[in-house]
């Protein structure tokens, strides 16, 4: 190891290279088990995203889709903070997605659909879909 | 012996040079050691090497084509080896034939061997194309050797998807040209990290050993000499594992470490920096 190396190493400022091998190597065996290139799974987290904005609104900044593998199984994880609810006007009678009448936040949203978004800190839940799994 | 009681046992890697040829030398010297009826069978053969390194480059007349021709007999083509005879090389072709062996020939080449071996290792060509495809039709079992480095843990990854796939099973590892220095340096890939990444069973942990080089050199793999070194110990223990013995592995993490490691050991346990 040149000295340069060591010292950022000593000091904290560069991962292990062995970390670095480890972390790429999951990433791309994930795609390469799923058979998934970035740009067919670019595509699929645009429409999950807009199946799931139908319902709620989401942050979509912070919002993650992406492929993890364990013991061989790979799943499609998504992370999704939500901002709130879409209100109860939006939704079809047949989705089934049930709402909180008491939530004073979405009576609110039901009486005013324009009502300014709140602030970010307020989204709390987050979404995890890990049924996806791909068996190799 | 019969067919069904022989172990038909795959040697692949996916990716080139990693030690794929060595192993199947160096296994089938010690498995015959030990007592096994073996046959090698270089499925390779435009890039056929396994001859040279069991030193039996000059005593090649015939291949696995030829019997299926039946321009000679199987016993003809087998090559025995003369120090120690209970094993047998096998080359699939050579460079002037045109394509692989088909699965059917394979098969058929395979399950002629099986009648009169305890053990039957295939030396796979590298890559996952016909030749990989064919030559594990014909196997039951398979070694995926790899290094730990990203372009081999990967391609021995999509070799395992299409053993998989060809219901091939049990397949285990061999993790090959590990330097306990660097993995305690963080520098290289660890043996967790691999078993966990590929998911498989460690069948053998061979360090770097220049006497690999060395003992390509002379034609003698490593297990055939009475005094081992370590990577020969390795490949010793693969094949006493492989025949069901107990047989502890080593711990690469316990092997002397440098000055600087034992330091940055040291100061990595007391800071808890990295």
């Amino acid at each position: 190891m040149a000295l340069f190396d060591f010292l950022q190493h000593l000091l904290g400022l560069q991962k292990p290279s062995a970390t670095t091998a480890r972390e790429r190597l999951q990433l791309v065996l994930a795609h390469d088990r799923s058979d998934l290139n970035p740009e067919l799974l670019e595509r699929m987290r645009r429409e999950i995203l807009e199946v799931v904005q139908k319902y709620v609104e989401i942050d979509i900044e912070s919002g993650d889709v992406s492929l993890t593998t364990d013991d061989r199984v790979t799943a499609l994880v998504a992370n999704l903070p939500i901002r709130r609810a879409r209100p109860l006007s939006s939704f079809s009678q047949k989705t089934g997605v049930r709402t909180n009448p008491s939530d004073p936040e979405l009576l609110a949203l039901v009486a005013n659909p324009e009502m300014p978004e709140p602030s970010p800190s307020k989204s709390s839940e987050v979404i995890e879909v890990q049924d996806a799994a791909i068996e190799p | 012996m019969t067919a069904t009681s022989a172990r038909i046992i795959l040697i692949c890697s996916g990716k080139g040079g990693v030690g794929k040829t060595t192993l199947t030398a160096n296994l089938g010297i010690a498995l015959a050691r030990l007592g096994e009826t073996t046959v090698v069978l270089d499925a390779d053969f435009g890039l056929r090497n396994l001859d040279l390194l069991l030193g039996l480059e000059n005593r090649i007349v015939y291949n696995a084509q030829d019997v299926l021709e039946a321009t000679c007999r199987l016993e003809q083509a087998l090559v025995k080896h003369k120090q120690e005879p209970n094993l047998s090389l096998l080359p699939a072709g050579n460079a002037r034939m045109l394509d692989w062996l088909t699965s059917d020939d394979m098969n058929k080449i395979v399950g002629m061997l099986a009648d009169r071996a305890n053990f039957v290792l295939i030396d796979c060509p590298a890559g996952i194309e016909t030749g990989f495809r064919n030559a594990a039709t014909a196997a039951k079992e398979a070694i995926v050797i790899t290094t730990p480095e990203m372009a081999a843990v990967r391609d021995a990854d999509r070799v395992i998807g299409l053993l998989h796939t060809q219901g091939v099973a049990p397949i285990q590892m061999v993790l090959n040209r590990v330097r306990p220095k660097m993995v305690a340096n963080q520098e290289m890939l660890g043996v967790s990290d691999v078993t966990d990444i590929l998911a498989l069973p460690l069948l053998g942990l061979v360090l770097e050993d220049e006497q690999v080089i060395t003992s390509t050199n002379r034609g003698e793999p490593l297990t055939l000499h009475g005094t081992l070194s370590p990577a020969g110990r390795a490949y010793m223990n693969v094949a006493r594992r492989l025949r069901g013995e107990e047989v502890a592995l080593i711990d690469p993490t316990r092997e002397r470490q440098g000055l600087r490691a034992r330091l940055m050991g040291k100061i990595r346990r007391t800071t808890g920096l990295f």
